[in-house]
């Protein structure tokens, strides 16, 4: 049976991004669907009845939610090449923490820095920058989270990249002075065509985030 | 070298119940050391940064965080028994899926109930019965969540059963009333030795909840 692949997603969602990259990364040929977050299509309601979220990785007519459960489900599925999770147990588990990390403290924060203003954004920047030390100092001296070779955690974080500008913009600050190794990173993982070609240019998300703040009456 | 398994616990707590039925369900000797929440020890301090909660288990010296990553290390590392998954890609992703509706629906929702009063508890008893809805229509009649095997999603959610008498009495619901079928299911859960030897009883919890409920609310 011919394998049918089908993602809906919303092109600024640095979640969907890592199911592009993992995508990429195995060589699997998918149709990418965007989504009107405003609208959403029968399809994306019928097939994530329960969050009725993007991304959704639709697998010969059978959906995957939650974007670090399609990255692990799409490394078990076509697990030929390029692995994204160590093979041992331990060090999977690490990888695991450090993407739940990302999901528990990340998304809330970074909101903060663009989405407020005032006291609550200043928090909001100071707890974001404590956040991406943890990162760095967690990355240490490798060149990817896992090691050698790039994996679940870069796929975790790598699509927040594209939203740093968007954040020293109206956070007034400079990641790559606060944090120049993981800058550095960032940059590596950019070289790779999975990631390059799943991560949308950041003037754009820039954009977004400036389009965003106006319709929340941030400005 | 001998194997050493340290299981940094706190007795009332679902997500510490967790790890100790994921260690029973594979006939893993281990050390649960108490911990005493106001006052953490060192060893906790330093094998979860980070977070710096429970439950930690620490397995050769060598820490794993995370309540439902304890239990997948836990799966992986006596991977002999009574496996927590099924075998297909598709399978597992289902199991996650739904352990991480219980951490993100459920979770939140239970902790208004006893936690919280007034409005916002009102808010967590109908967020509650929502989400319990949800996953009883997920169980349909299989006996287990994972189907004919005792699994991932049922380690997740059966430890919350400890605390349904808390849930029950400050909430003011039956959740009997509102899912016999759920009920039925935490009472199969029962029969297993490795979870009613993880739990601690209703009546305590009631109690521990009560005596948070006088000091903080």
């Amino acid at each position: 049976m011919a394998n049918e692949v089908i993602l809906l997603d919303f092109w600024p969602s640095m979640f969907g991004m890592r199911t592009r990259i993992a995508l990429r990364e195995k060589g699997v040929d998918f149709e990418y669907r965007e989504e009107n977050l405003r609208d959403k299509s029968p399809l994306l309601l019928q097939m994530n009845p329960v969050h009725k979220k993007i991304p959704v990785l639709i697998h010969n007519g059978k959906p995957v939610c939650e974007s670090s459960i399609q990255v692990q489900y799409i490394d078990e599925s076509w697990s030929h090449k390029n692995p994204i999770l160590p093979s041992d147990p331990y060090q999977r588990a690490q990888a695991r923490f450090w993407v739940d990390f990302i999901d528990k403290k990340m998304y809330e924060a970074q909101r903060k820095v663009w989405a407020s203003k005032g006291e609550e954004q200043e928090t909001g920047k100071k707890e974001f920058i404590e956040l991406l030390k943890i990162l760095e100092s967690e990355l240490g001296d490798k060149p990817y989270f896992g090691g050698d070779d790039f994996g679940y955690v870069d796929i975790g974080l790598i699509g927040f990249y594209t939203w740093f500008p968007g954040y020293e913009k109206y956070g007034n600050f400079s990641i790559e002075a606060e944090c120049p190794k993981l800058i550095a990173w960032a940059k590596r993982c950019m070289q790779r065509e999975s990631v390059a070609k799943s991560l949308p240019d950041s003037e754009k998300v820039t954009q977004f985030i400036a389009d965003l703040r106006k319709a929340f009456g941030v400005e | 070298m001998a194997s050493s398994t340290i299981l940094l616990d706190y007795w009332p707590s679902m997500f510490c119940m967790r790890a100790r039925v994921a260690l029973r369900e594979k006939g893993v000797e281990f050390e649960a050391k108490e911990e005493d929440l106001t006052n953490k020890s060192p060893l906790l301090l330093q094998s979860n940064p980070i977070h710096k909660k429970v439950p930690v288990l620490i397995h050769n010296g060598k820490p794993v965080c995370e309540s439902l990553n304890v239990v997948q290390y836990i799966d992986e590392a006596w991977s002999d028994k009574n496996p927590f998954f099924p075998s297909d890609p598709y399978g597992k992703a289902q199991a996650r899926f739904w352990a991480d509706f219980v951490e993100k629906k459920f979770s939140d929702a239970q902790f208004k109930i006893w936690g919280k009063k007034g409005e916002e508890q009102a808010a967590g008893v109908k967020e509650f019965i929502e989400a319990v809805k949800i996953l009883e229509a997920e169980l349909g009649d299989k006996p287990y969540f994972g189907g004919d095997s005792f699994g991932y999603v049922d380690i997740a959610l059966i430890t919350f059963y400890s605390w349904f008498g808390a849930y029950e009495k400050f909430g003011n619901f039956s959740i009997e009333a509102e899912s016999p079928k759920l009920i039925a299911w935490c009472k199969r859960c029962m029969e297993k030795e490795s979870v009613s030897k993880s739990l601690p009883d209703q009546e305590k919890i009631v109690a521990y909840a009560a005596d948070f409920r006088k000091n903080n609310l």
